[in-house]
């Protein structure tokens, strides 16, 4: 704790009790750290969704198991789209930084490109196994598989909706302050999907194979 | 919205307050954007510790089955501090020091309900089972 | 998608049929007549006033936190009214259905009626309550001039608004859940409860969830970084501190309810299995997850609760509070183990000895810290020139109460104990007994303390005896005997009863009821009255209690921009200090303040959520595809508005100030 400020003024004079000279505050200062505390809060949905693949996965129900069903040179695919979005969004940061709005611009779109890859092929993976007689109703641990891969899903879907209109927003208005704080928070919105992803490639699908 | 947030005393000191340092934008608030080498070195890092553990369980011959388990366990571990650091740029500093305060609660909360749940389930499954064999019933 | 071999959907209308209107039901009939006419005639004096634009204006779409918090208070009021009625028919039933007396509900309307009870009282009164007295005092406690994020703070509102409209039109169309406040499955699963009851409870508290998780992450980011210069962690008010512990808690706890609710409604509505009977589902492992958020829900609503009476007590004893600092520790602490302890609400589900223990002894650690928080406010206490307003009057009928629910609390804890008590009126005459003598008390408290802060008068005390004395002596006879019958095997949710010689303690109970009943009448009674002694009771000071935090250093009602210049925090209780020291209020150089513009998008955002939250429940899913696509197109049209903000000019400020400078003169 400091010590108080009129501690360290000098005798006989009064203390000060307000602000005299105050600026107007940049607005969104709380941004980034609110921003923060939602993905924080997000990951615990994933959690839960963890927990319960974890509790429920080994529950086939004389159906399939993940051996019958994984395809890892798939998975690895789907893997590295992720990865190279990722990467290709953090290029996407360095030319926001230095202010290239068409570079940057650039980045984004290469970085939605992989991200609907990633979708396709994910997609592809569901229709798939649906396909084969593997549905979410078919087992607890398929309907924990398919929530838990689908919701992360999901969150790469938003996450694409939200970047075609961030790249809306910067044609209008190019890299004022408020688009440049909106790509700041897609950005930890889309590595910390890449975190989780992490969890699941982990998780669901190499423990699943070596179950 | 008013106009001291960013330097509230508790992490800029009370003494200098209302020289007029404002307006700092987002520079000096600890977020770090990375740069080009930073971006690198963490994509090539998680390559890494992305390909071993697909190639630890598509060979499946190099362990046995635990010790790969736990391999790709402590690696996936690794690249979610790779990730952390070199793409969410996680430190200490940035927000004061707040965002890593709610990492590291949200992180507890996390292990206890991932542990707990497994635990508590385990026992539950064990405990309420059906008996089909009479001979086991204590 | 859904199962549509046991429910024929019409394309138009869903599962929706003249049929889903409960018409049959005169006591439905007779409240739906009443609330029609009710509400014409509040449309009616609305329209007649012309008031309809001055709510819309300067309410409805108002992202000031005081405005938004009272909201919030009116919210819960009406809410408690509702939940109220529950509680006493029930209360009704229970004392009349004995000796082959079937009472007068059917078992169909009774179980609607202790379900929603407790998800209104849980989720749409202490929720609405609690949040909103952090919403109103803790930018004025930290000097601030709103909230980190304003437009959000309203759509949080508006969507826990929304959530509470689809509860109550679940009275009139269709039905409510029949499996108690928790929905516990298989009961809550399609195959036991294919009626509409559990979808709406899924999408009300869906849509009241996303409002309260997001007001959680507002009120931290504003606590965090909008405190005025020199209030260090360590200074900040007690109630600020709690208010933190909380929204962290509701931050870390809604998304699991959130979760396991998507995965309950998946069951339902895709036929997964997660919580099912067959094919590999557990039911067992929802009663585990909505605990591990059923838990911490307890301690977001008695953390700020404890915030409250810690200002009351130091206040009304002219004191500075005893052991602030271990105040703020045991706070945090509870924070922490309150996600240790969530079994101890399933000790007999036969997770065995070894769990058993460890999370009996974690639920009776957590006694300590509150524990410590009594002391602290004994200790505030003792020796202080105490002063017997209606917020310390609240505050000891707390103290003497919360601890015998305390006490039951930790004898509950003992799992051996508990597979005694477990589900039985004992422990429903704990809870009451915590979140009525905690919670409720406080709330109490707290609105008291506040009114004349957000209303610049003060609250009747002579009616405010009335509903005091009423609250807490029909709070204790409405409960005392639900121990007795407790230990004496009677479990909870019963209808009718066989027994005669119980008969007498229902009676007991539902004399209570009655006398709580009255409290909340005096209650009422009192607002009206105060209204109308408004001049009488004027606080033109803006500090009527002698308070010591820095709400109390701006004018009742604090202006729009709460404080014409930032204040500067040199201790604890700011404006005690500020008082202490012969602080001079400011006469001139004011400046023009930048604050927030309103935004009609909250109103507009919660109200499809609604419209897809009804849609969903009555399978309607065409409506539920374009207001789906409607809310995610008003959400983004509304990202392209980035003009959100406007200068009070300054002489707009001069005048406000002048004319308080003019208020204060007169009072001396």
């Amino acid at each position: 704790m400091s010590t108080t400020l009129t501690a360290e003024r000098p005798r006989g004079q009064a203390p000060v009790f307000h602000v005299v000279d105050e600026h107007a505050h940049p607005e969104g200062s709380s941004t980034m750290l609110g921003f923060w505390i939602y993905l924080m809060s997000d990951c615990l949905i994933f959690a839960v969704l963890f927990a319960t693949y974890g509790v429920l996965g080994a529950n086939y129900a004389a159906g399939p198991a993940p051996k019958d069903l994984f395809d890892l040179p798939l998975v690895a695919l789907n893997t590295a789209m992720l990865l190279f979005s990722s990467i290709t969004y953090g290029f996407a940061m360095l030319a926001m930084e230095k202010g290239r709005v068409s570079q940057t611009q650039l980045w984004l779109a290469v970085t939605g490109l992989f991200g609907a890859a990633f979708l396709a092929i994910e997609l592809y993976e569901f229709a798939h196994l649906i396909h084969i007689g593997a549905t979410p109703q078919r087992s607890a641990f398929l309907s924990s598989f398919f929530t838990l891969v689908g919701t992360h899903g999901l969150h790469v879907t938003f996450g694409l909706v939200w970047l075609v209109t961030l790249m809306v927003q910067v044609n209008k208005r190019g890299l004022i302050p408020a688009n440049r704080r909106r790509l700041m928070c897609l950005s930890l919105f889309w590595h910390f999907l890449d975190v989780i992803w992490i969890g699941v490639f982990t998780f669901v699908y190499l423990m699943g194979m070596l179950r | 919205m008013s106009s001291h947030a960013e330097h509230h005393s508790g992490h800029h000191g009370a003494g200098h307050h209302g020289a007029g340092h404002h307006d700092h934008g987002h520079g000096d608030d600890g977020h770090a954007h990375g740069t080009l080498g930073s971006y690198v070195i963490g994509f090539v890092l998680s390559v890494i510790l992305t390909v071993i553990p697909f190639w630890l369980v598509m060979d499946g011959t190099i362990l046995d089955k635990n010790m790969t388990a736990m391999a790709i366990m402590a690696l996936a571990a690794v690249q979610v501090v790779v990730h952390m650091i070199f793409f969410l740029h996680m430190n200490g500093r940035a927000e004061g020091g707040w965002t890593m305060l709610s990492l590291i609660f949200t992180l507890i909360v996390v292990v206890i309900m991932l542990a707990g749940s497994l635990w508590v389930m385990y026992h539950l499954n064990t405990n309420m089972m059906p008996i089909h064999d009479p001979s086991q019933l204590p | 998608m859904i199962d549509t071999s046991t429910v024929a959907t019409h394309p138009l209308f869903g599962r929706l049929t003249l049929e889903s209107f409960p018409y049959h039901e005169p006591i439905v009939v007779a409240t739906f007549v009443a609330v029609v006419l009710g509400g014409l005639a509040l449309v009616a004096a609305l329209s007649y006033f012309r008031l309809w634009g001055y709510l819309w204006k300067e309410w409805f779409t108002t992202v000031d936190h005081k405005r938004i918090g009272i909201m919030y208070m009116v919210l819960g009021l009406i809410m408690l009214l509702r939940g109220f009625a529950d509680a006493i028919m029930m209360r009704l039933q229970q004392a009349m259905a004995f000796g082959g007396s079937e009472g007068y509900l059917n078992a169909h309307h009774y179980d609607q009626i202790f379900t929603a009870h407790g998800v209104i009282m849980i989720f749409f009164v202490a929720m609405p309550f609690v949040t909103g007295l952090m919403n109103y005092v803790v930018p004025l406690q930290i000097g601030a001039r709103d909230v980190s994020f304003p437009f959000l703070n309203n759509f949080s509102f508006w969507m826990t608004v929304g959530g509470a409209v689809l509860i109550m039109v679940s009275l009139f169309v269709g039905e409510f859940a029949r499996t108690g406040w928790l929905a516990y499955p298989p009961l809550s699963n399609i195959a036991y409860s294919p009626e509409t009851g559990v979808d709406y409870y899924i999408w009300a508290l869906q849509i009241a969830g996303v409002g309260t998780t997001l007001s959680g992450i507002n009120l931290i980011c504003t606590i965090v970084k909008m405190r005025a210069p020199g209030m260090t962690m360590m200074k900040m008010p007690v109630f600020t501190w709690t208010s933190l512990c909380t929204n962290v808690l509701i931050v870390a706890s809604f998304p699991i309810l959130t979760a396991t609710l998507v995965l309950l409604s998946l069951d339902r509505y895709v036929g997964t299995n997660f919580f099912t009977n067959d094919l590999g589902g557990s039911p067992m492992m929802y009663v585990n997850l909505i605990w591990i958020w059923g838990h911490p829900e307890v301690y977001i609503l008695i953390l700020p609760v404890f915030g409250i009476f810690s200002e009351v007590t130091s206040t009304f004893s002219g004191k500075k509070l005893f052991g602030y600092t271990s105040m703020v520790y045991a706070t945090v602490v509870i924070t922490i183990l309150s996600y240790l302890v969530w079994l101890h609400h399933f000790f007999t589900m036969g997770s065995g000895a070894s769990v058993n223990s460890f999370f009996g002894i974690t639920t009776m650690i957590i006694s300590i810290p509150t524990g410590a928080k009594i002391f602290n406010w004994l200790f505030t206490m003792y020796r202080g020139r105490i002063r017997f307003e209606l917020p310390m009057m609240w505050t000891v009928a707390f103290m003497l109460t919360f601890v015998v629910g305390g006490m039951t609390g930790v004898l509950l804890a003992v799992p051996p104990a508990d597979f005694v008590l477990h589900n039985s009126l004992f422990l429903i005459a704990h809870f009451h007994n915590v979140i009525i003598g905690g919670v409720l008390f406080g709330l109490f408290a707290g609105i008291y303390y506040w009114w004349p802060k957000a209303f610049g008068f003060r609250l009747d005390p002579f009616w405010g005896k009335v509903s005091f004395w009423c609250w807490v002596i029909g709070f204790w006879v409405a409960f005392m005997p639900l121990y007795v019958l407790g230990l004496m095997g009677v479990t909870r949710r019963l209808r009718v009863f066989e027994d005669p010689s119980l008969q007498i303690w229902f009676q007991i109970a539902a004399v209570g009821a009655v006398l709580i009943a009255a409290g909340i009448g005096a209650f009422l009674l009192q607002i009206a009255v105060s209204v109308w002694k408004r001049r009488e009771l004027v606080d033109r000071t803006g500090d009527p209690w002698d308070g010591r935090t820095l709400e109390w250093a701006t004018s009742s009602p604090p202006p729009d921009y709460n404080f014409a210049f930032t204040p500067m925090i040199h201790d604890n209780d700011a404006w005690w200090d500020m008082k202490k020291r012969g602080y001079k209020r400011p006469l001139g150089g004011y400046k023009a303040i930048h604050m927030p513009s309103n935004s009609g998008t909250g109103v507009i955002l919660a109200g499809i959520s609604v419209v897809l939250g009804f849609a969903l429940v009555w399978y309607i899913w065409w409506l539920a595809a374009v207001s789906f696509v409607a809310l995610l197109a008003a959400a983004i049209h509304h990202t392209f508005n980035y003009h959100r903000d406007f200068h009070i000019p300054a002489d707009v400020v001069v005048r406000t100030e002048n004319e308080r400078t003019r208020l204060l003169s007169g009072q001396v």
